[in-house]
């Protein structure tokens, strides 16, 4: 028995230990300025995002069952019930163990709280949206395609099929120019600024004298409005309150680019 | 409460129709009848232990609530995100309210406080939301049902209006789910219920855009660019090219009254609802309270909806279609009410007679009479045939057959590449004479209609219609000669004096 548990802690180890993870934080990019499709502020069309470094991969299951085995209070079972809620891990095998069959897939089933404890433990943080969205603009070619009507409908058939079926492993799709994977059509990804980037349930409210309930940079006017993918991430990422999760959300890590790795 | 409601608003009638005035003649004169709107619509709290909604999926309606003061009624949906065929070999995946296209029907009266539970499945890829036009409040519920996969929300409102009212899905990008399904029908039927009828239907057209064209075959994605440009792929009722044709098709009887709640869920195309070979006796534009009798085609917004009401007085199969009709016959919109009974030539009598009217076409017909004249000199060639029967193909079978000769799925069978042409020549001959009724399969796909005997045509004719039809559309060849057609003609029978 003993034995069987080494065994299955080596198979796990090339995803193993947060911080030694292959591909960590390894990708530099520049930032700069960006036009977003959350706008700063209605006067303010345009983000200016200083340099950071990002995963290439997503963080995959077997790599969040090493930071939960290290981390016992993130283990589903004894996971605060304010942090996660009752899907957290839930298609996981063991509280500890996620299965042969999703090890090298894409985690997903996490909260936002859980998902920055992780990237927290690799002194690291949760990509900020402009960010996850100005390396998400890059096609394979170019670092900003989203003008490219023929990559936008590529990017969309993703949403345009349902939740079900297994996801590729982590790390599994292209290189976007940027040099980072999975971006489009694996899952929707958490950002740390997700609790303050609210829209409205209501998508039609544009220019709602409520607009001024949500804080900071949660512009309800959204620009760019034929950028249906972004659109989508915004209202997923707005329906999500930190503590839930879903079967088809994931996350990756990143950082300042000054931080030490 | 109710009580005194429904007094006041008999005395109101009085007023307005004058002394004397009896039921009838209120009836009589809907537009001097005035319900007073929402102000009018709230008959107190509800009363009694709540009740669950009974949910229909399309074409069905659930029953009459029955009920005579205001109920507390549980409504549960569930949204589902679903691969579904769209057309025959088509996949898309639908967004639904409870696994339909148009979504469940809810049915609820005028006053009743309604506790909606909407449920977002833990499969689902997307946030959704519900907006309710039978809403009274900001956003129809849309903010207050804002809901993740795996979450459920409440929310609560009082139905102050009654009517016919569509429901959609709210959230962000609004026209993508609303172009994947993401619609219904609410009805709040008035205080006193609606008139009992013999049969209600429910029927809810969209439009659907595809990467792929029209019957491209395999799963297809949304296409956003053909969405904005509103360049509808499909325009389907219930969701799918076949939902009512075939054994799908709407069924009734002849001396019934029928009711069909119509919605127009979008996202985009407004619809001229049409009945083919049916008038509609009472029209409730946009679901509302005053109607027009006698409508021949009514137009229902994206967005709105329509009761209409006729009575079959004759059997046979009845058309759906919306009347802007490339949509009906090159996008889909099209469904089938069959309506089975005793024939009533006293109303209508069928085709009484058929003879050539050639008039200025007759440049059109030369390849006919060159085929004619060949034949009764004994040197017709196949060529000629082909020449000849393609100009009356297109004159006598391409209305039900197409001029492409695939047929409509589920209506009429293909000719091109049709194993059951192909099979039996005699047999075709046959049924071009004697006309065709009953069950057969064509291709894999079973077939029920009638066509009626082709009197009109002689056996030249038979035989250059059906020399076209081996000899086009990939059809492997051969040529049918008048003799053999005479050769059937006087082995068959046939009704008499049958004609197209």
């Amino acid at each position: 028995m003993i034995r069987a548990c080494t065994l299955l802690a080596l198979a796990l180890l090339p995803f193993s230990a947060p911080g030694a993870r292959a591909g960590g934080l390894d990708v530099p990019i520049a930032g700069g300025k960006f036009e977003s499709v959350l706008p700063p502020s209605p006067e303010v069309k345009v983000a200016v995002i200083p340099a950071f470094r990002m995963d290439t991969a997503l963080v995959s299951n077997a790599d969040f069952a090493a930071f939960v085995r290290k981390h016992a209070e993130w283990r589903r079972d004894s996971v605060a019930g304010l942090f996660a809620d009752k899907g957290y891990l839930r298609h996981w095998a063991s509280p500890t163990d996620p299965g042969k069959e999703v090890a090298a897939q894409p985690v997903t089933q996490v909260s936002w709280f859980a998902a920055s404890a992780y990237c927290e433990a690799r002194g690291a943080r949760l990509p900020r949206w402009y960010e996850w969205e100005l390396a998400a603009a890059a096609s394979a070619t170019a670092p900003d395609a989203r003008d490219d009507p023929e990559w936008r409908q590529q990017i969309l058939e993703w949403y345009s099929r349902s939740a079900r079926g297994a996801l590729p492993a982590a790390g599994a799709s292209p290189a976007n120019y940027f040099g980072v994977r999975d971006l489009h059509g694996v899952v929707w990804e958490w950002v740390e600024d997700a609790g303050s980037m609210l829209v409205s349930g209501d998508s039609r409210e544009q220019g709602d004298p409520n607009r001024n309930r949500f804080c900071g940079s949660g512009a309800i006017d959204v620009e760019q409005k034929e950028n249906y993918a972004m659109l989508m991430r915004i209202a997923m990422l707005s329906s999500m309150k930190a503590s839930y999760s879903s079967n088809s959300m994931g996350f990756r890590c990143a950082n300042d680019a000054g931080a030490q790795r | 409460m109710t009580k005194n409601l429904l007094a006041m608003v008999a005395a109101t009638t009085w007023l307005l129709t004058g002394c004397g005035a009896s039921d009838k003649a209120a009836t009589a004169a809907p537009a001097t009848t005035v319900t007073g709107g929402s102000l009018k619509g709230d008959f107190g709290p509800p009363q009694g232990e709540p009740v669950k909604a009974v949910l229909t999926s399309p074409p069905e309606v659930p029953p009459a609530t029955g009920r005579h003061a205001p109920a507390k009624v549980i409504v549960e949906l569930e949204v589902i995100e679903v691969d579904k065929p769209i057309a025959d070999g088509v996949t898309y995946t639908f967004w639904t309210f409870g696994g339909t296209v148009p979504g469940s029907f809810i049915r609820v009266r005028q006053g009743d406080t309604v506790e909606f539970h909407l449920k977002n499945h833990p499969d689902s890829k997307m946030p959704h939301n519900i907006d309710l036009h039978g809403v009274t409040g900001p956003g129809g519920g849309a903010a207050s049902s804002f809901t993740a996969p795996g979450h459920q929300s409440q929310f609560t409102f009082k139905a102050l209006n009654q009517g016919l009212y569509v429901y959609h899905c709210a959230t962000a990008p609004v026209g993508m789910h609303v172009a994947n399904g993401m619609y219904g029908l609410i009805l709040v039927e008035p205080p006193e219920g609606l008139p009992p009828v013999d049969k209600e239907f429910y029927v809810m057209q969209g439009d659907f855009y595809t990467v792929g064209k029209y019957r491209e075959k395999g799963h297809q994605a949304f296409d956003m660019q053909k969405a904005i440009d509103e360049n509808a792929t499909y325009v389907l009722f219930n969701g799918a090219e076949s939902a009512l044709t075939g054994p799908q098709a709407l069924k009734a009887t002849t001396g019934q009254h029928i009711r069909m709640f119509v919605g127009n869920g979008g996202p985009n195309l407004v619809s001229s609802f049409h009945l083919i070979g049916e008038i509609f006796d009472k029209v409730q534009y946009e679901g509302g309270t005053h109607f027009q009798e006698n409508v021949q085609t009514t137009l229902i917004p994206a967005g709105g909806a329509a009761t209409v009401e006729f009575h079959t007085e004759v059997p046979g199969n009845y058309v759906l279609v919306d009347h802007s009709i490339f949509r009906a016959f090159n996008k889909g919109a099209v469904a089938i009410l069959e309506v089975s009974g005793e024939a009533r030539a006293d109303i209508y009598s069928g085709k009484q007679g058929d003879e050539v009217y050639l008039s200025d076409k007759l440049s059109n017909l030369a390849p006919v009479v060159t085929a004619a004249k060949a034949s009764a000199s004994g040197t017709l060639t196949k060529e000629q045939q082909v020449k000849a029967g393609e100009v009356l193909f297109k004159g006598t079978c391409s209305a039900c057959h197409q001029d492409t000769g695939a047929g409509i799925p589920n209506v009429f069978p293909p000719l091109a590449s049709s194993d059951y042409l192909l099979a039996d020549r005699k047999r075709a001959i046959g049924i071009v004479l004697n006309g065709l009724s009953g069950a057969v399969t064509v291709n894999g796909a079973s077939y029920n209609s009638v066509m009626p005997p082709m009197s009109q045509l002689n056996d030249d004719e038979v035989a250059n219609i059906l020399t076209y039809a081996l000899n086009s559309w990939g059809n492997s060849g051969g040529a049918v000669t008048a003799d053999e057609v005479k050769q059937v003609r006087g082995s068959t029978k046939r009704a008499e004096g049958a004609a197209h």
